[in-house]
Formats: C-alpha cells, sequence, structure tokens
C-alpha cells in the first residue's frame, strides 16, 4: 500500500474543500493507504478543539479525530495557527505542531502528494 | 530517495490572497526539512509565477509601508539568496504588459548572486514534467 500526503489549505467554513480533503483520507485510509496530512494557511481553523456542530456550517472535528484513531498523521503550521491565535493549549488531541518544513520533508518519502489549496 | 524536486506554481496576485506568501514561505522552508529527513535526501524546490501571479514579482513594493507587513518582493529577495530558482513566465507578464525593467530581476543588496528568470510557457512545462510533485497555489 502506498503513503498519501495532502497539504490541505482552505478554511474550515467557506468552501467544501477541507470537507472533500477529510472524505479523501478516510477512503485512502479505507483502501489501507498510510495518510499525512499538513494543515497550513486558513486549514489551521482545525486546530481549535472544541468546536461545535451546527447544521448550516462544515464540522470536521469528530471525523479528523477518527482518522487520527485509524494513523493518519495530522500537523498543522504552528506559524499559520499562532498568528490567528490558536495556541497549543487549543489544539485537539493527537494533532502535532511543526514548522512548514515538517511538510517539505514528507514530500521526500510519499508515493503521491496532493496540494489542496486555499481561497 | 536523494534529491526530490518539487515545483510551486503560483497562480494568484499579491496581497489579495495568502497564497502567494504561502507558497514562497513553504519553499524557503526546503533550507530546513533536513531536520526531518534521513541523511542523503533532500529537497529542491523552484517557484515559478504564472498567470496574474506574475503580479506578486513586480519590484517596489510597498507592503510594509501600507500594511505594516513583509512584503512578497522581500521573501522574492530571500528566495534568491538561498538560491532557491524564482521564474517568471514572460507570456503572462506580456499580456498584463509589463516589461523586465518592471520587475524583481535580482537581489544583489542582499548579497544574491541567483537572478529571476524569465522563462516562456513551454519552458515551465518541461520543468513540470521533471519534477516529482507540483504545487498549486
Amino acid at each position: 500500500m502506498g503513503v498519501l500526503t495532502l497539504g490541505v489549505f482552505p478554511s474550515l467554513v467557506g468552501s467544501m474543500s477541507l470537507d472533500f480533503s477529510f472524505k479523501l483520507a478516510e477512503a485512502a485510509i479505507a483502501k489501507g493507504h498510510k495518510v499525512n496530512m499538513w494543515l497550513s494557511g486558513n486549514a489551521v481553523m482545525m486546530s481549535k478543539k472544541g468546536q461545535k456542530a451546527f447544521k448550516d456550517y462544515s464540522h470536521n472535528e469528530k471525523k479528523m479525530k477518527e482518522l487520527i484513531a485509524k494513523g493518519m498523521e495530522i500537523t498543522v503550521c504552528e506559524a499559520c495557527a499562532e498568528a490567528r491565535g490558536y495556541h497549543k493549549e487549543d489544539t485537539p488531541e493527537g494533532m502535532k505542531r511543526a514548522s512548514m518544513d515538517w511538510y517539505l520533508a514528507k514530500t521526500v518519502k510519499t508515493d503521491r502528494l496532493l496540494h489542496i489549496g486555499g481561497e | 530517495m536523494g534529491a526530490v524536486k518539487l515545483l510551486f506554481l503560483v497562480q494568484r496576485p499579491p496581497y489579495k490572497s495568502e497564497n502567494p506568501r504561502l507558497a514562497l514561505t513553504h519553499a524557503i522552508a526546503s533550507q530546513t526539512a533536513e531536520i526531518y529527513m534521513d541523511d542523503g535526501d533532500s529537497v529542491v524546490p523552484t517557484v515559478v509565477f504564472v498567470g496574474d501571479g506574475v503580479l506578486n514579482a513586480v519590484k517596489n513594493q510597498q507592503a510594509m509601508k501600507i500594511y505594516g507587513v513583509t512584503s512578497t518582493e522581500s521573501h522574492i529577495k530571500n528566495s534568491l539568496l538561498i538560491d532557491m530558482p524564482i521564474w517568471v513566465c514572460k507570456e503572462d507578464m506580456n499580456r498584463l504588459g509589463l516589461k523586465e525593467d518592471q520587475m524583481i530581476t535580482d537581489a544583489e543588496e542582499l548579497g544574491a548572486e541567483l537572478k529571476t528568470k524569465f522563462v516562456s510557457y513551454a519552458e515551465i512545462q518541461k520543468e513540470m514534467e521533471t519534477v516529482q510533485h507540483l504545487l498549486f497555489f
């Protein structure tokens, strides 16, 4: 089975691209692939725990936790998060924080890189 | 694995979205990525400005004066300083009426030896076919 790395940049609310990223990760893991996910730019909204699920808005925290439990490695851009006021203590369990070089390094040992750009 | 070539394609104009800045900061991060990699592995980025993205390479940007933030120009110049190739699509410059003397051509004041390359789309296409991963911003 392969390794898929997703670079994810869209915001939680505003497009369905972030939802798509989690659905794609879920499908890849279901097929037995290893998935790495890098959250940067406005996608760092996922690094704030305790998000409330409303029917009017995308809600990915539950799915993200399920995928982490299934082995997905997920790391958030620390600078992007801090710039938006999302601090270490806000970070959901299982999510790592790192600088952008983490993402660059993952491109070396991945079979496919899918870069899902922001708005 | 050795050296992995990455091509960062920037299509968005500056200051309208975060994308061009993120492209440059991620590409520059290649300098420190080795802390996460095995010995002998490396990433080799090239940043290419295409479409409205060529506007990122216009010189004399005043972002610090107007917005109080570092300019895309400073990121491009820092990229040249670390010998990271910066390419700009000539056809898109022509489309926007931009001449080379309006663009960031070098970062000599920082001591950079590398200069901006103004290239045809055909050259960019050729490069796209040689890299392992494409990253569209």
